[in-house]
């Protein structure tokens, strides 16, 4: 039981990245049903500019988050702007293909300009501690790592509720024409959708930094794939269903390989995901028609 | 009020409307009607700015607005309540109505004609927090009217609104439309309930195939042996 309980804790925080990268897929493809296979490259380039703020600029770890999501909410708008928004009208194929290009432009271009060389988190910005409570071990980067992740997803929840641009945000994925016919501007409500998506993946990003310490331009592949897997998971398009998806994935991940293999937990978290689809192809949450930011 | 003047409209090869023309007077109800396919949507979208004329202009109480940004168009004090509905079906009822009034500032308006809408249709009052896929489809009609209502328009496009409703509801939506224009809002009704609509309209246009081939005042149409014929089922 003891066991269980440790695994289930390192999975917590580890699922919370997932989560937190889920959401912008299936933020994305709510709003423009897209699947946009760079995001895990934005998070890479999150963990990229949160790493010089704090081995470059000397920043705290809030500044280096804050500067990280800033940065990747400008690029996740501009290769919006650049990439998908022309292709708007054409086929989803076509999208499809542009987000792969775009992911290998983001993975190759930082190779090219940071060389494939690992960079390691520097400890000093989060020195770690371990605690003993009661037989489980807790170490201060799970709590800072879950807590974080926690508020955020509770700020996207507020936003998307509450606000007036998160309501926009879902008149838009609902019904895009209607939703003009409010007066609701598309083109604006797809920029803050990548902006906050985007934002999301950087803080991941950090997130991996700090609870791998190393980072590398071809990071983003696989928590990238997993994330994706963990929206379909969920229900791509449905909020809730990405952050339960998240979770399910890393606990899954570090169960497997608490329990069996590090070998085998990319293959059984794959496979458990096939066995959820074959049985809810719309995945945990999902509808026929179901809410899709 | 609005004056639609020869306009092209194209989806690709498809010529829908051809040199379309037509007038709104303002404080008037206007109904357009005709058949399936004729291109009665396909006027109200352009007027919206979903769709852009090839040639030809819309004037809006003297500026042509053909070009203008579609978002921009509710602003501008038209609003648009569109074919079958088209509530946001997961947001609540309340959700809805702010919606229409996504555009305005004036929080004090808004409540005010949040409690007018909730007035109007006491049934959304009641059912104000559930989300409007649950609304049956004389619920779902009222709501988007009240949505439309709550971007206070000068002129209201109302698209088929009697379609799939019980001839009960489809006579309160008429008494409600007649109410609306009666406060001031000017209404341009497509319609294939050719009856219902000439019975509350001043003026009237009969498209047929993206052309108006009849238009006259509602009297003169409901006696025209054409329409007699082609719409009023005898
Ligand atoms: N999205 C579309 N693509 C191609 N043709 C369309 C589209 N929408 C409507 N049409 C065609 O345009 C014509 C007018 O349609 P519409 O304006 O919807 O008619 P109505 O509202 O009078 O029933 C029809 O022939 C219809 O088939
Ligand atoms: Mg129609």
């Amino acid at each position: 039981m003891l066991e269980f309980l440790q695994q289930l804790i390192n999975g917590l925080s580890l699922g919370a990245i997932y989560a937190l990268i889920a959401l912008g897929y299936t933020m994305v493809y709510g709003i423009i049903m897209l699947i946009n296979f760079a995001h895990g490259d934005i998070m890479m380039v999150g963990a990229y500019v949160g790493f010089f703020s704090i081995a470059v600029l000397g920043s705290n770890i809030f500044a280096a988050l804050i500067f990280a999501m800033l940065s990747c909410a400008a690029l996740g708008v501009l290769i919006e702007k650049i990439a998908y928004k022309p292709l708007r009208n054409s086929s989803r194929i076509a999208a499809l293909i542009t987000a792969i290009g775009v992911s290998l432009f983001l993975e190759y271009f930082t190779l090219f300009l940071l060389t494939p060389q690992q960079r390691v988190f520097p400890e000093a910005a989060f020195p770690l501690h371990k605690y003993q409570i009661g037989g489980l071990l807790v170490s201060n980067k799970d709590i800072f790592i879950f807590v974080l992740a926690v508020i955020l997803m509770i700020a996207l929840q507020y936003i998307i509720k509450r606000t007036r641009t998160g309501k926009a945000m879902r008149a838009v994925s609902l019904d895009r024409e209607a939703a003009i016919l409010m007066g609701i501007s598309v083109d604006r409500t797809i920029s803050i959708t990548f902006a906050i998506g985007s934002s999301l993946a950087a803080a991941a990003g950090v997130m991996i930094g700090i609870y791998y310490n190393t980072i590398n331009p071809l990071m983003g592949i696989i928590p990238g794939l997993k994330a994706f897997v963990a929206a379909v998971l969920g229900g791509i398009g449905i909020i809730p269903g990405a952050m339960v998806g998240g979770f399910l994935m890393g606990i899954l991940e570090t169960m497997v390989s608490g329990y069996g293999s590090t070998l085998y937990r990319d293959a059984v978290a794959f496979g458990v995901l096939i066995l959820i689809l074959l049985v809810k192809p719309t995945g945990l949450f999902g509808k026929d028609t179901g809410e899709k930011v | 009020m609005l004056e639609v003047k020869g306009i092209d409209v194209y989806y690709g090869a498809i010529h829908a409307l051809k040199g379309l023309s037509l007038e709104v007077e303002e404080g008037s109800i206007v109904t357009l009607i005709g058949a399936n396919g004729a291109g009665k949507t396909t006027t109200l979208k352009s007027i919206s700015g979903l769709l852009r004329p090839k040639n030809g202009a819309i004037m809006f109480k003297g500026n042509d607005i053909s070009k203008v940004a579609p978002e921009k168009i509710v602003g501008l004090g038209i609003s648009q309540v569109p074919e079958g509905r088209r509530v946001f079906s997961t947001m609540s009822v309340l959700e809805n109505l702010e919606m229409g009034a996504y555009l305005r500032k004036d929080k004090k308006g808004i409540e005010s004609d949040l409690e007018n809408v909730f007035t109007r249709f006491p049934r959304l009052k009641e059912r104000r927090k559930q989300t409007a896929g649950t609304l049956s489809g004389g619920e779902q009609q009222m709501l988007a009217i009240g949505r439309a209502l709550m971007a206070r328009p000068e002129l209201m496009l109302m698209d088929e609104p009697s379609m799939g409703l019980a001839p009960l509801l489809v006579k309160e939506i008429f008494e409600i439309i007649k109410d609306i224009n009666a406060r001031g809002t000017t209404i341009l009704l497509v319609e294939q309930n050719a009856n219902m609509a000439l019975s509350i309209a001043n003026r009237a246009y009969v498209i047929e195939t993206g052309e108006i081939v009849l238009e006259g005042t509602s009297e003169q149409l409901i006696n025209s042996e054409e329409v007699k014929k082609a719409y009023l089922g005898g």
